[in-house]
């Protein structure tokens, strides 16, 4: 019923390109995000499936329907703002209901479907209170409340929780999942925080610069990222990138070494790596496994900052080079400034990307 | 921890002084002798000392009263009729030395009315202040709704992304800056009863089928010309503070509102209009105090004339005060005036307050 699929879609402001081509699917109950850093295009993107911002070229349908020209209203989606958007003079009742009231809803109906949105975002105490005596996490709940009772074939998100504080988010984000699954919609979330894109997608979509850098599931992503952008987005502490030097290119497998790093043979995913070229390798911190001998260890460096958080050390490591490095230990591990530190870590889970131009 | 204030006391009265001691005597002084002169018999230049005399000139200015007359009868008992009018006894038999109705002495017909057979006539003690009463009322209740409402139309319009839009912000703006006095002239031109613009635009409009009116020379358009031109000047004042009103209402919610569905005019009635609460209370008191205050337009153009028609509170106290040089009458009509506004000013901030 609402699968979703941009075909080529673009749009600039003047000689500005803002989205520069994408192709994206989304299946009818999918819930997809679009995730990336600020001005990747990611909420214009949103706005142009809501109707909020016209589209420059390329095709939208939702449903069977082509919607590039439709208003908003005819295009059957309701969205959830970050600054919540609900109406300051009106109770959350009236808030609620705002859409129903707009197409001229008998009361029984509204107070019906009003009370359904109440009770599965639990804020039925809430109804006739104002906006101005509501928490942010109330308002968003209002906000999200009044995108339901209309039963839109699409939601849309555009980053829900980046106005509430840690704890909150974390609750409202395990909200919006139980949501999801509750009602099998078709949602499509904006934010920029790679947490919330882990734990509530079944696709995501990561954009940089107006354009689709990789989609699909997110342990697809994160295990099998087709960049260094992708890999680096994902995760956290993020993805370390070793600056190396081909040494042999053999088929399928790459060995490269630097500085910090003695030579270590990785298989390579994709790209052309020849012998005396330069790549990158990238290892997330929590792969890297502190060696109880020095000597015995792959990579090395001196402890600068150690950050204990209980389960797990983030450990800031100056490399023999002179670069830097983050490691994540799992466990609590008492480590001294400047003593000096080695690494190893499975060949196989590293992933190897062409060097950064220049 | 008053200390604080303690300390820069002697610093802070210093720096302030000037200030205070100007709005002392410019504002509160003045505003203070006028309630004290509304009470005496004090005139612009005399030999004779000021007397206390109470309430007087309020009497003078305020007394109404009604007399209720049966009709005159001829001998058999049947109602004197001339030229088709039932005739009633004159009323200077009441209000000239009658001792049965002390109340009435100096009294003059205001208006009058049938009730039955019976007229009852309604007397004031100052029939041209009571007529600047209801033309400054007049005033005012066609111009509060009109600016407002034409000013947030104006702002409404103005509030759009458009190329060159300022220019029309500045084209609305631009009576604002002129003199209020500046156009009153310009308008005695516009509404010039021979060659006037206006008479010759209907004119050339309707092929000559609109005679030539005299605007500010007929009683019964004088008002009204007066009230539009008004209205005209001041309209674009207003615009810029709907317009400020309008630019504080989120984008966000128009974005909401048109995802909901909702047509222009369902979201001017949801989103925009309770948006503007507090502006529409600021514009709503402002017209009104200005419109109370309404003087400049009728000394320039007509003087209160003709026949009394735009008489005004503040024309009538200016002439009393300076004109007849008794600035007694005058101060007491300002204080009225003061009372007046005062009184619509609380009404209006609690007819328009936030219900909780």
């Amino acid at each position: 019923m609402a699968r979703i699929s941009l075909k080529d879609v673009r749009k600039s402001y003047g000689s500005t390109d803002v989205i520069r081509g994408v192709d994206i699917e989304i299946e009818d109950g999918e819930f997809a995000v679009f995730v990336g850093p600020s001005g990747c295009g990611k909420s214009t993107l949103l706005r142009m499936v809501a109707g909020l911002e016209d589209i420059t070229s390329g095709t939208l349908s939702i449903g069977d329907r082509v919607v590039n020209d439709l208003p908003p209203k005819d295009r059957k989606v309701a969205m959830v703002f970050q600054s919540y958007a609900i109406f300051p003079h009106m109770t959350v009742r009236e808030n609620v209901a705002f859409g129903l009231t707009i197409a001229g809803a008998s009361k029984a109906e509204k107070d019906a479907k009003v009370a359904e949105a109440a009770r599965i975002l639990q804020m039925e105490p809430l109804l006739d209170r104002r906006p101005s005596q509501l928490s942010g996490g109330q308002r968003q709940r209002v906000a999200i409340g009044r995108a339901i009772v209309r039963k839109p074939e699409v939601f849309l998100f555009d980053e829900p929780l980046s106005n509430l504080d840690a704890a909150l988010r974390m609750d409202m984000r395990m909200e919006i999942s139980k949501l999801h699954k509750q009602l099998g919609t078709t949602m499509i979330y904006v934010t920029h925080d790679q947490v919330e894109a882990m734990t509530l997608a079944d696709k995501i979509v990561v954009l940089k610069g107006g354009e689709v850098q990789q989609i699909g599931a997110p342990m697809e992503l994160y295990h099998h990222p087709v960049n260094a952008f992708v890999a680096g987005f994902l995760g956290s502490p993020s993805m370390n990138f070793l600056d190396v030097e081909v040494v042999e290119a053999n088929g399928d497998a790459v060995t490269v070494r630097n500085g910090a790093l003695d030579p270590v043979t990785v298989s390579r995913a994709s790209g052309d790596y020849v012998a005396g070229g330069r790549a990158l390798l990238g290892i997330r911190p929590q792969y890297l496994v502190p060696a109880a001998d020095e000597a015995a260890s792959a990579l090395h460096g001196t402890v600068g900052l150690a950050e204990r958080l209980g389960t797990e050390t983030i450990v800031d490591v100056a490399l023999k080079d002179g670069k830097s490095l983050i490691a994540a230990l799992s466990q609590d591990a008492i480590l001294e400034m400047g003593a000096p530190i080695g690494f190893t870590f499975d060949p196989a889970k590293c992933h190897l990307f062409a060097a950064r131009s220049a | 921890m008053a200390s604080r204030f303690q300390h820069s006391n002697r610093a802070g009265w210093l720096m302030a002084g000037p200030a205070a001691a100007l709005i002392g005597l410019f504002i509160i002084v003045p505003f203070a002798l006028a309630i004290v002169f509304s009470f005496t018999n004090q005139r612009l230049i005399s030999p004779n000392p000021a007397e206390f005399i109470g309430l007087d000139n309020y009497r003078q200015l305020l007394g109404v009263a009604t007399l209720t007359l049966a009709p005159e009868t001829d001998a058999a008992g049947a109602p004197v009729v001339e030229n088709g009018e039932v005739q009633y006894p004159a009323l200077r038999g009441y209000t000239r030395n009658n001792p049965d109705y002390p109340g009435l002495r100096g009294m003059r017909e205001w208006f009058s009315f049938d009730w039955g057979d019976n007229r009852t006539f309604v007397l004031a003690r100052d029939v041209v202040f009571m007529t600047a009463i209801v033309n400054t009322f007049i005033f005012v209740l066609v111009v509060a709704p009109v600016q407002g409402g034409l000013a947030l139309g104006l702002a409404l319009l103005i509030n759009q992304k458009l190329r060159g839009i300022n220019v029309f912000r500045a084209i609305y703006f631009m009576p604002v800056v002129v003199s209020i006095v500046v156009v009153s002239l310009l308008w005695r031109f516009i509404y010039d009863g021979n060659s006037g613009l206006l008479n010759n635009l209907l004119g050339f409009l309707s092929f000559g089928f609109i005679p030539p009116v005299d605007w500010l020379g007929n009683p019964s358009t004088a008002l009204g010309a007066i009230i539009a031109m008004s209205i005209w000047q001041a309209v674009g004042f207003h615009m810029v503070i709907w317009l400020s009103g309008l630019q504080t209402i989120s984008p966000t919610l128009y974005e909401a509102a048109a995802l909901e569905g909702a047509s222009k005019w369902q979201t001017f009635r949801h989103v925009t209009w309770p948006g503007l609460r507090n502006t529409a209370v600021l514009v709503l008191i402002v017209i009104t105090m200005q419109a109370f205050a309404l003087f400049a337009q009728i000394d320039v153009t007509t003087r209160g004339g003709p026949l009394d028609s735009t008489q005004t509170i503040v024309f009538q106290a200016v002439q009393r005060g300076y004109g007849k040089q008794d600035i007694s009458g005058g101060s007491a009509i300002s204080v009225i005036l003061f009372v007046i506004v005062l009184a619509i000013s609380l009404t209006q901030r609690w007819l328009t307050r936030e219900k909780r």
